[in-house]
């Protein structure tokens, strides 16, 4: 009885119909959120004493790159349940998710560029952390390229889960190792990895924006997913009916 | 919890560090909006799509009701 | 004698790398090609960078262990491509005995071939770029447990890709992310070296490395095959 929910989720038409209605909360609750964050954060934070107002690009940089990160483990697990389940629904989970994670990844690195030039006078640096968010850039691109590389997308599926699954074993390995590379070319001038405490005026609106970006990966998600959804199954009667915007009554 | 800025030019200036403030806000707005609209643009060529492919069906099947119609006579 | 007659007659292991060897001293191109690629775009270095022989010894290291790895990646594509293409690598994945042994003797005879080869080459072109002396040892043992390392990843890759066509960029794409932590301590031994410090660590972090590659990626790339011939 306790699976029954999770058997539930691997047929595409529950997952298009259920997921329906949680659209409009997400969005209001991404919107809502993101833009309150945004302005707390770019008006009515205090200003960073050594940054002055370039700091303010934190509150996108860092939910940006949280979730870039997460959402590349959130690929890699549903490439695993579509590999271990035979769950065609979580494929199309991992191919929305592998999109929208490189579109993060590339925010929180262009964010990072222009916050890197009034601050440390470059837009690029070598440091650890930007060389690793590229790298992750590129194992999301992999993925994608792989996903249209195949003529069947059956095959395509399970081999972009195959890749995700390897990258995720990397993923730790890579970021230790440079982490210990820029260690042994770190220029003694430029000192990026600072951790100090953050105080609470400017921590809330961060949390705030962390929260607000979880809500839009959410949303986003559900909507590239159910797109994939209706692409893969329209030539049954429940998608077309779907993309006319009619609901069977068994699925009301 | 108040205002930083003295006014509407001093908060889009940011202290001379508005360019950067603003282009990086701007192009990360501009990327979710991309996440979003993508699905709706794909979902109307789905739909364009499905009603050619309709069309195409509905016409065949008329094509075959009149060659039905004719045969007989 | 083809990957399916040897299949008949029921190999081990040793049986499996024996032949493996055999076909691919047979096709010398394939020898040949990667350590053709591996002097040339090395040769091309000086040409663009200038002969100043400081800035070349600061180069070499990195240079040489990036151009390495660019020459075991493109001998990677025809891993399985024959064996793909002739339909020995479906009788493989039909055979009883586990096709991680078959996939761990294919890449352990690509290694012989083309890692092995480059790093005993690999002094040559340290002469060539004016590698400081006490580099060459170093360059050699890190290549030689590196290019183990690439070309267990690689086969991932290659499994992966091996149904497409044209799969030689995409394979590039999806496999140089996974090169990094291989390259980073690879050239940090180096450096090390040149720079008169131990360099055992780094060494015995690649071949942990080589470890932990040696166990799961005949398995990924045994998934990958599957999920290959089943199309």
């Amino acid at each position: 009885m306790a699976w029954q929910w999770f058997h539930r989720l691997g047929s595409p038409r529950w997952f298009y119909w259920k997921t329906g209605a949680w659209l409009p909360w997400l969005a209001i609750a991404s919107g809502l959120l993101l833009s309150a964050g945004s302005l707390w954060g770019l008006g009515f934070a205090p200003q960073d004493a050594k940054q002055g107002d370039s700091y303010r690009i934190i509150y996108i940089h860092v939910p940006a790159a949280f979730l870039a990160l997460a959402g590349y483990y959130i690929m890699a697990i549903s490439g695993a349940i579509g590999l271990i389940w035979k769950m065609k629904l979580s494929y199309l989970v991992m191919r929305a998710a592998a999109l929208i994670g490189a579109v993060l990844t590339f925010i929180s690195l262009f964010t990072g560029a222009v916050w890197g030039k009034p601050t440390w006078g470059t837009y690029w640096v070598w440091d650890a952390r930007i060389t690793s968010m590229l790298i992750l850039l590129f194992l999301y691109i992999g993925v994608i390229a792989l996903s249209r590389a195949f003529a069947r997308e059956q095959v395509a599926d399970k081999a972009c889960a195959i890749l995700a699954l390897v990258g995720t074993v990397n993923i730790p390995i890579i970021y230790k190792s440079v982490d210990w590379w820029f260690t042994l070319h770190q220029p003694a001038t430029i000192k990026l990895t600072e951790s100090s405490s953050i105080d609470p005026s400017m921590f809330y609106p961060l949390l705030t924006m962390i929260i607000g970006f979880y809500c839009f990966y959410a949303w986003a998600l559900l909507l590239h997913t159910r797109n994939l959804v209706l692409q893969r199954e329209w030539r049954t009667n429940w998608a077309q009916q779907a993309l006319a915007d009619r609901t069977p009554a068994a699925d009301r | 919890m108040e205002f930083q800025f003295a006014g509407l030019a001093d908060f889009l200036a940011m202290n001379g560090h508005g360019p950067y403030v603003w282009i990086a806000y701007g192009v990360t707005l501009l990327a979710l909006a991309g996440l979003v609209i993508q699905p709706v643009l794909r979902r109307r060529r789905l739909q364009a799509a499905l009603k050619r492919q309709q069309r195409i069906q509905q016409r065949r099947r008329s094509a075959e009701k009149r060659k039905r119609v004719a045969e007989p006579a | 004698m083809s990957s399916v007659d040897r299949l008949a007659a029921g190999p081990g292991l040793s049986a499996l790398l024996r032949v493996e060897l055999l076909l691919a001293l047979r096709r010398g191109a394939d020898i040949a090609n990667p350590l053709l690629f591996f002097v040339t775009v090395l040769a091309l270095l000086p040409l663009g960078v200038g002969p100043e022989p400081a800035l070349l010894a600061r180069m070499a290291p990195g240079m040489i262990w990036v151009v390495a790895l660019l020459a075991s990646m493109l001998s990677q594509e025809s891993l399985f491509r024959s064996d793909f293409e002739d339909g020995s690598l479906e009788q493989l994945t039909l055979s009883p005995r586990p096709l991680y042994f078959a996939v761990l003797a294919k890449v352990a005879v690509h290694w012989l071939v083309t890692g092995l080869p480059l790093a005993l080459l690999s002094p040559l072109l340290g002469l060539m770029l004016n590698l400081p002396a006490a580099g060459y040892f170093c360059l050699f043992v890190s290549l030689l447990l590196g290019t183990a390392c690439l070309s267990l990843i690689g086969a991932v890759g290659a499994a992966l890709t091996v149904s497409l066509r044209r799969a030689g960029l995409l394979l590039a794409l999806i496999v140089m992310p996974l090169y990094v932590p291989v390259l980073i301590f690879g050239t940090g031994a180096v450096q090390a070296a040149l720079d008169g410090y131990a360099y055992n660590v780094q060494l015995a972090v690649l071949a942990a490395l080589l470890a932990v590659a040696a166990a799961l990626a005949p398995l990924a790339a045994a998934g990958a095959i599957r999920i290959s011939t089943d199309s």
